[in-house]
């Protein structure tokens, strides 16, 4: 049923792929968290703000996403950059919502404490409600960047690359071609999964204090 | 000094937190402000170092408007300790003691000598140092809130309800050291509580409030207890209010009286002529250096008084022992008195209920 002789001509293919996919899922969501990151501050700071924020980027999330490639295509044509533009957009709402919910769960009497300690609010955020934001942020570049693998895939459909080529153009165009279809399917899990536990690690590992609570 | 002047707090829906309040907290010393939830002690506090800000009336830090100097640098010259502690959880112990340090821009050396040094003065073994918050117990933690508190050693302390939150017999250990702590370093504190018995016991003065920021009091808790000013003041200082003043009456300050005193060697009708003036049935005996022997009822002595014949007294009070102490060895010995020694057990005389009368009344 696999045609591993197929695999071994073509690993050059399926490695750029691979490759592909990984920076259509890095740059969205790096993109995402530049945005998102400031809009979840405003939004905090500025609780008249916080709804209109979310109600955006919550109705663009509804869009799907063949309809928001579609929708690209007469601004920046069949590109690399309509997709990352896209799937930028898509990791909005995650990473605001996140952003807003990390600073949320700031104690009350660790703020209280940093603004009697003499810090001034720049410092505050930067020196002791990021850092701790950073759990509940972290869970949600997780849930950004797995939703991003998935729909890197979708972005085929535009000839953005990725793994999504081997599925779409070196199968389903080739009579259903099995060899890349599960190829292709079984990376994209698999980068999820690595990715997944990649960003686990990095969460540890910022967050040294949390360990044993 | 801290000086509120007129001072009143409106909130933004209306409520009055603190109504036209004037008091100096003076250098060197702890006032407590205490009084029912909703009484604006909280409030009051929390103008000082400008966490809430006054809506009339100026408060002054050594002269200094508060509403005149930059928030950060007035809150890095105040500590600050609350009930939740809001200890950094991210941050090891001994980078929360140094926080202000590192604010105001201590080099690294001075910082570190400080931490060692403050984890000692609380009481913290040196072993927390590289600890998390969450791995300390609760009175730990609250040390730790103090030392971070006391780190760029602040002339004023700001303290909200610190022992709250960790058990009574903690607690008291707390306020023992805080005390003891207090009495080297000779902070200006603001204290708020809402508990009388930590007011009376923590307090050089007690600044009593009443619901909607009316101050109804403000004295030292001897004169609170011996005077209260109304009908509130009385209610909120509760039952026992003699005992509680008697246990704030050190021994030294009433006079003792030398009582029914014999010394070995004494004739029998020497004895009986010393017990009928002071009518009683016993009397102390006292060697001829002055140390205590004991006491002895006149009928059970022989010709002459015997240093060896003498009950020894079960409990004695010292100079620096509260009067409460004095009433409880009264109530509890036979001969209801307390007698009073030096600490090498020289007899200084004795304490009787008439003369803790006389105090109170």
């Amino acid at each position: 049923m696999i045609d591993w002789a197929w695999i071994g001509r073509h690993t050059d293919d399926i490695w750029s792929a691979t490759r592909e996919h990984l920076v259509l899922t890095a740059l969205p969501v790096l993109l995402g968290l530049i945005l998102a990151v400031p809009l979840g501050i405003l939004a905090t700071r500025t609780p008249r703000l916080a709804t209109p924020v979310l109600a955006v980027s919550g109705v663009l999330y509804t869009i799907p996403a063949l309809a928001m490639f579609v929708f690209m295509i007469p601004f920046t044509g069949l590109t690399v950059t309509s997709a990352v533009i896209a799937l930028t957009i898509y990791t909005l709402i995650v990473l605001v919502r996140a952003t807003i919910d990390g600073l949320a769960s700031v104690p009350r009497d660790v703020r209280e404490a940093a603004e009697a300690m003499g810090y001034r609010p720049a410092a505050r955020l930067l020196r002791v409600e990021l850092p701790l934001a950073l759990p509940v942020l972290i869970a949600g570049i997780r849930i950004a960047t797995v939703s991003t693998i998935g729909l890197v895939a979708i972005g085929v459909i535009i000839n953005v690359g990725g793994l999504g080529r081997l599925v779409y153009s070196l199968g389903f165009q080739r009579n259903f071609f099995m060899t890349p279809i599960w190829t292709g399917l079984a990376l994209i899990v698999a980068l999820s999964v690595v990715a997944d536990l990649a960003l686990i690690a990095v969460e540890r590992r910022l967050t040294p204090w949390s360990r044993g609570r | 000094m801290i000086s509120f002047d007129h001072v009143t707090k409106r909130f933004d829906d209306g409520t009055v937190g603190v109504a036209d309040l004037s008091l100096d907290v003076p250098e060197g010393q702890v006032v407590v402000l205490v009084g029912p939830s909703g009484c604006g002690k909280t409030t009051t506090m929390r103008m000082v170092n400008r966490m809430i800000e006054p809506t009339e009336g100026t408060i002054t830090v050594d002269g200094r408007d508060v509403m005149a100097t930059d928030p950060a640098e007035l809150r890095r010259r105040i500590g600050y300790v609350i009930q939740q502690i809001g200890l950094f959880p991210h941050r090891t112990i001994a980078e929360n003691i140094a926080t202000v340090p590192g604010l105001i821009g201590w080099d690294r050396a001075r910082t570190a000598e400080r931490v060692r040094e403050l984890i000692d003065t609380v009481g913290l073994p040196e072993g927390v140092a590289d600890r998390y918050p969450h791995q300390l117990s609760g009175g730990q933690r609250q040390r730790v809130g103090v030392a971070r508190a006391l780190a760029a050693d602040p002339p004023i302390m700001l303290m909200d309800e610190p022992f709250g939150a960790v058990d009574p017999i903690v607690r008291t250990r707390l306020q023992d050291e805080f005390l003891r702590l207090q009495a080297a370093v000779r902070k200006t504190i603001v204290f708020v509580t809402h508990d009388i018995d930590e007011a009376i016991r923590m307090g050089d003065r007690i600044a009593i409030f009443r619901e909607g920021g009316h101050l109804e009091q403000f004295d030292t808790p001897t004169a609170i207890l011996a005077e209260p000013a109304n009908d509130f003041v009385t209610d909120f200082l509760g039952a026992e209010r003699g005992l509680k003043r008697l246990a704030l009456i050190p021994v030294s300050d009433v006079k003792a009286d030398p009582g029914p005193l014999v010394r070995p060697g004494d004739p029998r009708d020497r004895v009986q002529q010393v017990a009928a003036t002071e009518g009683t049935d016993w009397v102390v005996v006292v060697d001829a250096d002055g140390r205590l022997c004991g006491w002895a009822y006149v009928d059970e002595l022989g010709e002459q008084v015997e240093a060896t014949g003498a009950r020894p007294f079960s409990l004695r009070v010292f100079a620096d022992d509260s009067l409460r102490k004095a009433l409880d060895s009264m109530v509890t010995s036979r001969t209801g008195v307390a007698v009073r020694v030096s600490g090498d057990d020289r007899y200084e005389g004795m304490l009787t209920q008439d003369i803790l009368t006389r105090e109170i009344v």
